[in-house]
């Protein structure tokens, strides 16, 4: 098992950034991207959130393959609600009817799925896990948090390579998974090893850490300072996204409740509803 | 079970989110000090239980595990599922901030209620079949409520989400059965071979050995201004 934690770590304009700064902006940029209801202000948030990506210089195939698997469940988005949204009907095929509710719903969730996946990657996911954390720290998060988050980004790696060790000797010993009774008795036992052994560890690296001296903190390396880029970033950042909530503002706030001229472009036969 | 960002309404989101703080503050407070590795380390085991994929038929499915997680540690389940959900957000982005709330606060309940169906039963049925059905039940238990919860978050959004919300239901079912058969074999095995682990969640005891030691590491003190 192959854990790459740093996918999106590259030395990139955004990578030079002060991550207190990224984090914040991230934070508003994602939860206004979260709250819009206009098709346009969700394009506009998509454009900014390929520019940023750009920025950061996330590695083309990588992001293309992540991409595709949050696009899964926008497909599945896709494939049920048209037909299933209750509103006007937009047209209609041998009795199976498309409502104009329904495609402005699965619009917005593909362009809003997309925008923040790509924000939240260039902004967040191109810090390394241990600088993420020292971010919290830094935020006030509660300290029993922070340690856990570092003793457990920590060990996620141990443990994977713990795991690849018990299910290579399984495979040598002729371990062959299908569906049957014997396949999930052999990977609850592993699981059960798996905790067993970080249960152990747990309680070894505990005492050490203890003999040690741990008073409940770790001292972190970084330093964060936040220079001239920084703020010029965050005051561009944050002007591109009033601009968007000022797109927004004349949307409707109802669910699903697009305005009586939407998508009349995008499809010719739509007068109907 | 993993929501992807941009679907939900925001009342869902900020329910999500308070009920995940409220989870978390309560697990923090119960999480004592010198249990704090060991809630971190299987924090970590259940990130990596979670990339398991467990045949079924002609695919695969992965295991969500929250159940067992909730057997194990009670109320400090949910600080380790958000430990473990954001990290998942950060290295593999599923799910992400806004959804982060609402994904913790899923699999987060699902997991006490979990543990609570455990202590339980094992309550009503001692013995080693009792602990069986308990962990099938805990099992089982954890990936119905946090589907149920998942459908709820999906149906409460939008009523043209109902129908996809009770497609995932139906779907997590046959997720249910394997789910509680594999608790229920991994709890049996750790009763066999490290029965302390259960025995600190049966008793009401800490359960690591090195709790006994008498000097404690205090609550770290507030050093900051």
């Amino acid at each position: 098992m192959n854990i790459d934690d740093a996918s999106f770590v590259r030395p990139s304009p955004i990578g030079r950034l002060d991550p207190r700064v990224r984090f914040l902006l991230a934070i508003a940029a994602t939860v206004s991207i979260a709250l819009f209801r206009d098709p346009l202000a969700c394009a506009l948030a998509l454009c900014l959130g390929a520019i940023l990506a750009l920025a950061a210089r996330l590695p083309p195939g990588t992001i293309l393959r992540r991409l595709a698997l949050v696009n899964v469940f926008v497909l599945f988005v896709w494939c049920v609600t048209p037909f299933t949204t209750p509103g006007d009907i937009a047209f209609q095929w041998h009795g199976i009817a498309v409502t104009r509710q329904g495609l402005y719903l699965a619009t917005l969730i593909a362009l809003k799925t997309n925008a923040i996946f790509l924000v939240f990657c260039a902004l967040i996911c191109s810090m390394l896990p241990s600088t993420a954390v020292q971010v919290l720290e830094r935020f006030h998060c509660p300290e029993k948090l922070v340690l856990l988050f570092l003793c457990c980004v920590r060990y996620i790696h141990v443990l994977a390579d713990e795991w690849e060790n018990l299910w290579v000797a399984a495979r040598l010993r002729g371990f062959e998974p299908g569906t049957n009774r014997h396949t999930y008795r052999t990977i609850a036992s592993l699981l059960g090893l798996l905790l067993v052994r970080s249960y152990d560890r747990a309680g070894r690296v505990w005492e050490a850490m203890r003999l040690r001296g741990f008073n409940g903190r770790f001292g972190g390396m970084a330093t964060f300072d936040a220079g001239v880029a920084d703020i010029a970033f965050g005051i561009a950042l944050a002007c591109a996204l009033a601009a968007l909530w000022l797109v927004n503002a004349g949307a409707p706030w109802g669910p699903a409740d697009p305005p009586l001229s939407w998508g009349r472009e995008l499809f010719p036969g739509w007068n109907r509803g | 079970m993993h929501i992807a960002e941009g679907v939900l309404s925001p009342a869902v989101l900020g329910t999500g989110a308070v009920l995940t703080a409220a989870g978390t503050f309560i697990g923090l407070r119960r999480l004592d000090m010198n249990r704090l590795m060991t809630v971190a380390m299987l924090s970590a085991a259940f990130f990596v239980g979670s990339l398991v994929h467990v045949p079924i038929g002609v695919g695969n499915v992965h295991l969500l595990l929250n159940g067992l997680l909730g057997v194990l540690l009670g109320w400090a389940a949910v600080p380790a599922i958000l430990v473990a959900l954001s990290l998942q957000a950060l290295f593999f982005q599923f799910g992400g901030l806004t959804t982060l709330g609402v994904n913790t606060a899923t699999m987060g309940c699902a997991a006490v209620v979990a543990g609570w169906c455990f202590t339980a039963l094992t309550g009503i049925l001692p013995g080693s079949r009792g602990l069986k059905v308990a962990a099938f039940c805990g099992g089982a238990l954890g990936v119905l409520v946090a589907a149920l919860l998942t459908a709820c978050a999906l149906a409460g959004t939008d009523e043209g989400l109902v129908v996809a919300a009770k497609m995932l239901l139906v779907a997590h079912l046959p997720i249910m059965f394997i789910e509680g058969c594999i608790t229920m074999l991994a709890v049996a095995f750790m009763a066999r071979v490290r029965p302390e682990m259960l025995a600190s969640r049966l008793s009401g005891r800490r359960g690591h050995p090195c709790d006994d030691v008498e000097d404690a590491v205090e609550t770290p003190r507030q050093e900051r201004g």
